[in-house]
């Protein structure tokens, strides 16, 4: 039976890399995808383009617009001399920031009452507007502090001190990049089964497998393999592309993140084997790989927190073998977790593996067609 | 064959019969173009959402007083924050490890008394900085609930408080500024480019890999017209996928459509060309339909999801990743989209993409015409 058995495992590796383009698209681009997302899957805004409308001629706000120069996350790309001028470059897309200064704001400041300062954002991706909103207050309350400071004023009674735990420049790439790590997962165990039943069955080749003396459980067994073993290799290398090239912290315990990425592996594997087997043609198969993929990217909490969901959608998370994925990568990763903390996310993907394995091996005999 | 009166429009029409045939015998062409964005649009339309409220905070007062008491009321009715009382410091921190909460506000026990001296008191925020952005979103709401609890203290004392410089933001499309109204264009985008490509990625390999390509070509008809045969069904089948998923960001997510409708329909047009082509360029180079479904696997989503500016400000990336994503097709919808949606016919940001989009479009269908020819030989 051992024999086999590897005479099948050593046919469905075959069956992947027999074909020198399928080889190549299994392992050249996550390593790529990882570089390039990797850069791209950030919400830190840099050089964020803003136009300047001053009236004002005095000192006050010519140090506020020295403020804003001087910082990175600006860059000012015109100024403007009259209130028309504002609509056409914020429609155009050419600035997201529109900085007007009223023409009497350095003399309310030195009169010693509060001055306007008119911020227009392009609300277009509304999730940008707020971050450049959130940027421009950091600006005018270290421009306030050192006014009433220097001016001698009171001030206010208490003051806001942060800090933030885990990530203290709140840098969001630290937040992205152990997510890729879980998506390009996924998608490569998609890539590997999701279409190999459906193909041999269009091509008639799993009747045959189904005639041999293999069960179904051997069947699955050879096809969920390969899956996996390609699955742990390459998260293997992107892991060491994520700490070595973008260098985010990996605090926690590599045995946690093993025993959590076996068990993603094998949840994934199960949902492609099963939207595999439930296809008949490979078009079908295509369609419920895309069917499963979007939503267990999208609802992961990878981008959009699932706090922010609806009780419902909330709960259709709960099958999603991402959301925990991703939850324990970012615990392993950047809060430094082990095994402690992490049963409670562990076990769910287990039951996802096993049900959809399950299925997935009663599927090869009774849909035949 | 060029002398049969009409040849080529009759062959062309039987050619587009056999591929709505094709459709129909296999519905899951039906279901990619029509079940797959009701699904999709359906599920994120509620479900992605950027705007947080109910944040989970602990608060914790070493010494509870008036002023502490005070403080948390405020921040107990904004409806950003879903606070939690803890007792001492270290069931706060308990809680944040585990995730439970999100943010501490803690007071400490000298907080009152710090408070009435010139130096004043200080409110220490602690944030879970996993998450940078919903931190920062938590930093600024809390900031928000400080400014207003310090004027109202200074007015209840008679006092004026002073803020020298006063940040009045509007912000422009989306005064409400709901996350909402630029998730669901963008994800009509994305949707759209899954069915341009879902549908015809697998096309014409299956017919090279069946052999039923060269049966047609021993036929009067050529090449091209069996292309455009493919493209005109599936042109079809993809318009009723876009109409649908614009129904249902209008009417369902009450997505306001401040451009023109039929602006909207020609660009989307446009890049449905651009996504069928893709898919068909897929098709062709790969001739095989596994390697062709695993290229569409990787090559379409996450793509068009990280590298479209569908979330991710493309102008913030660093220039090597702006160049590459001069190649997602997606890019440039949905810059139109969120546009014609939100801003209204803003020509000059529409044009540029309208370009690049009939460029793309060529490219890939012209890649698919000459390597189906080519094959030939």
């Amino acid at each position: 039976m051992f024999t086999r058995m590897m005479a099948l495992i050593y046919k469905e590796f075959l069956a992947l890399f027999k074909d020198p383009r399928s080889r190549l698209v299994l392992i050249v681009p996550p390593m790529i995808q990882l570089l390039v997302f990797g850069y791209a899957a950030t919400f830190d805004l840099k050089h964020v383009p803003y136009a300047l409308y001053n009236e004002d001629r005095g000192i006050a706000s010519s140090d506020l617009i020295a403020a804003f120069d001087g910082a990175q996350a600006f860059h000012r790309v015109a100024t403007l001399h009259a209130e028309e001028q504002i609509a056409p470059l914020v429609d155009r897309r050419d600035v997201l920031l529109v900085i007007h200064i009223g023409p009497h704001f350095s003399a309310d400041l030195l009169s010693g009452r509060s001055a306007p300062l008119q911020i227009i954002v392009d609300g277009r991706n509304s999730n940008t507007a707020m971050i450049v909103l959130n940027y421009v207050n950091t600006i005018v309350e270290q421009y306030n502090t050192d006014w009433i400071k220097n001016h001698g004023l009171q001030l206010p009674p208490a003051k806001l001190e942060t800090r933030a735990w885990f990530n203290p420049n709140l840098e969001s790439r630290w937040f992205f990049v152990p997510g890729i790590i879980g998506m390009l997962t996924l998608v490569t165990t998609m890539l590997v089964t999701a279409l190999t039943v459906a193909r041999e069955r269009e091509q008639g080749t799993f009747d045959q497998l189904l005639v041999t003396p293999l069960r179904p459980g051997e069947i699955l067994l050879g096809k969920a393999l390969p899956g996996f073993v390609i699955g742990i290799v390459q998260a293997t290398l992107i892991l060491l592309i994520a700490t070595l090239w973008f260098k985010v912290p990996l605090l926690g315990s590599l045995p946690a993140l093993y025993t959590g990425l076996s068990l993603f592996l094998i949840s994934g594997v199960g949902a492609g084997l099963l939207i595999s087997s439930l296809a008949v043609t490979q078009q079908q198969g295509l369609l419920g790989a895309f069917l499963f993929m979007v939503p267990a990217v999208i609802l992961s909490g990878f981008a959009t927190p699932i706090a922010n969901m609806p009780r419902i959608v909330q709960a259709v998370t709960l099958i999603d073998p991402l959301r925990y994925f991703l939850v324990i990568l970012r615990k392993i990763f950047l809060e430094g977790a082990g095994f402690d903390v992490l049963t409670g996310l562990l076990w769910p993907m287990a039951v996802i593996g096993a049900a959809t394995l399950t299925l997935a091996s009663w599927l090869f005999r009774h849909r035949m067609y | 064959m060029s002398a049969a009166r009409g040849g080529s429009a009759m062959r062309l029409k039987g050619l587009v019969r056999k591929e709505f045939l094709q459709i129909a015998r296999d519905p899951s062409s039906i279901a990619i173009a029509f079940l797959m964005p009701l699904f999709l649009l359906v599920l994120f339309g509620f479900g992605v959402s950027l705007d947080a409220d109910h944040l989970q905070v602990a608060l914790v007062a070493e010494q509870p007083t008036a002023d502490t008491a005070d403080f948390f009321s405020s921040l107990e009715g904004s409806h950003y924050f879903a606070p939690y009382r803890a007792l001492t410091m270290a069931d706060a921190e308990e809680q944040m490890r585990e995730g439970k909460v999100n943010a501490i506000v803690h007071l400490r026990a000298d907080f009152s008394a710090q408070l009435r001296r010139p130096d004043g008191a200080a409110i220490q925020l602690i944030v879970n900085g996993v998450d940078a952005n919903t931190a920062r979103l938590t930093q600024g709401y809390v900031q928000g609930v400080w400014v207003n609890w310090l004027a109202r203290r200074a007015k209840s004392t008679g006092q004026e408080m002073l803020m020298p410089v006063q940040v009045e933001q509007r912000v422009w499309y989306n005064s409400e500024v709901k996350s909402r109204n630029f998730l669901v264009p963008g994800l009509v985008a994305i949707i759209m480019t899954l069915i341009g490509t879902l549908l015809t990625a697998l096309v014409m390999a299956r017919e090279w890999e069946r052999g039923t390509l060269e049966a047609l070509l021993v036929t009067p008809v050529t090449m091209t017209e069996i292309l455009l045969g493919k493209i005109i069904a599936y042109f079809a089948l993809g318009t009723g996928g876009m109409l649908l998923s614009v129904a249902l960001a209008v009417w369902l997510f009450g997505v306001p459509l401040r451009g023109s409708f039929w602006l909207l329909w020609a660009c989307a047009s446009l890049f449905l060309l651009a996504a069928l082509g893709m898919g068909l360029a897929i098709s062709t180079l790969a001739r095989n339909q596994f390697v062709a479904g695993q290229i569409a696997i990787i090559g379409t989503f996450l793509p068009a999801f990280l590298l479209s500016g569908f979330i991710f400000d493309i102008d913030s990336m660093p220039s090597m990743v702006q160049f590459i994503t001069h190649f997602i097709v997606a890019r440039y919808f949905v810059s139109i989209v969120q546009t014609l949606f939100m801003a209204g016919n803003v020509w000059s940001v529409v044009l540029p993409n309208v370009l690049a989009l009939i460029i793309m479009a060529i490219i890939f269908l012209g890649i698919t015409w000459r390597k189906s020819r080519k094959r030939l030989e």
